[in-house]
């Protein structure tokens, strides 16, 4: 099996993915789950400590294509994956991409994501710039221990 | 963009909707405490010929056998049907420990994509014993008609197009046929609970 040496990189497995800090911006637990087929999600959470909006442009890794998407069921009962031009962080407000929602789209892997992996990846904002950061690919929770986890709250 | 849908999501939007209530009774027993899906708009299921993951065409009635969660999904979706994917193996997992043998279906609504073997990579990774079946684009849609699903493929002239498609799961049963439906919100913990209800229910 064809092994890509960037993805490989193996973590330490630290107990809670890396948070990140880009001006007024927090970047929270940066986080992947193991994919077995072309694609893959990336989640996060951005808090914006600042006085004014910013914008999430584009998320750059080293996959064909990697898009901002949206999860959302319509009216009719269909499950849509509907492409952003950006995500929207307002002042005071977190913005989470957790599954089922908004989501980093990894498009055209050319192997699975395997448990342990990280997935080099830059965040560009409007406002705030450019940040390097690494998805860690942990095994993926029961539903619902996303968010929990995010808050370190697990009730 | 070029768009193909198929005539049934009508139907679905009723089942979604969940226009009036639907009390189903069997000769086994009353099956309204254990159903929480309200369902209009008839028959859900029947035949079917596919390709399983192993490449072997199979029918309906070899593949539910016994109790069976039914979903239509494709592998290229990252965010969604792994995750209703995973809850629906984790759902088997806890009927099992508690003694129901239930089975799980994962049919593809991508077959240009899903070909049994990424099918079976798919699939293994949130049941061992989940089936992947995907088949010819007739085939599925007799399929997806039969289940009253919906699903829309993305234009094709891009190698990553998505497919927008309904994500019920079905309890379907071997002689009884349509039981239930779980929306995505439900739990696995749910899912289990009113399934070993109607399985109590029927024994």
């Amino acid at each position: 099996m064809k092994k890509l040496a960037l993805l490989m990189v193996l973590a330490a497995a630290p107990a809670f993915a890396q948070d990140y800090t880009l001006g007024d911006l927090t970047i929270a637990h940066p986080t992947s789950f193991p994919s077995a087929g072309m694609t893959g999600a990336g989640y996060l959470a951005i808090t914006n400590t600042g006085d004014v909006s910013d914008r999430l442009l584009a998320v750059t890794a080293d996959f064909p294509r990697v898009e901002l998407h949206e999860s959302r069921m319509d009216d009719d009962g269909m499950m849509r994956m509907e492409q952003q031009d950006f995500i929207e962080i307002a002042p005071g407000e977190t913005v989470a991409l957790q599954p089922g929602g908004l989501h980093v789209m990894f498009v055209g892997l050319p192997d699975a994501l395997e448990v342990g992996a990280e997935i080099p990846a830059t965040l560009q904002f409007e406002n705030a710039g450019e940040i390097d950061i690494a998805f860690e690919v942990k095994d993926r929770p029961a539903e619902g221990e996303f968010m929990d986890h995010g808050k370190m709250d697990h009730n | 963009m070029m768009r193909w849908i198929l005539p049934s999501a009508a139907a679905v939007a009723v089942l979604v909707a969940g226009g009036f209530a639907w009390t189903t009774y069997f000769a086994g027993g009353d099956l309204s405490e254990c159903t929480a899906g309200a369902v209009a708009g008839g028959a859900i299921g029947g035949p079917f010929t596919l390709t399983d993951e192993t490449g072997r065409e199979v029918t309906d009635a070899e593949v539910i056998t016994k109790p069976t969660l039914v979903y239509f999904g494709y592998t290229f979706c990252p965010d969604v049907c792994p995750i209703d994917t995973q809850r629906t193996g984790l759902a088997v997992d806890l009927l099992e420990e508690q003694g129901y043998d239930v089975g799980s279906l994962f049919i593809s609504v991508d077959p240009d994509r899903d070909t049994p073997e990424v099918l079976a990579n798919f699939t293994d990774n949130f049941h061992e014993r989940m089936v992947g079946l995907t088949g010819t684009r007739e085939q599925i849609d007799a399929a997806a008609r039969a289940y009253k699903v919906a699903y829309t493929i993305g234009d094709q002239s891009d190698e990553y197009y998505l497919v927008d498609h309904t994500v019920q799961t079905y309890l379907m049963m071997p002689e009884e046929g349509f039981i239930d439906f779980f929306r995505r919100e439900t739990s696995a913990e749910d899912m289990a609970a009113r399934t070993a209800c109607v399985l109590d229910a029927l024994s």
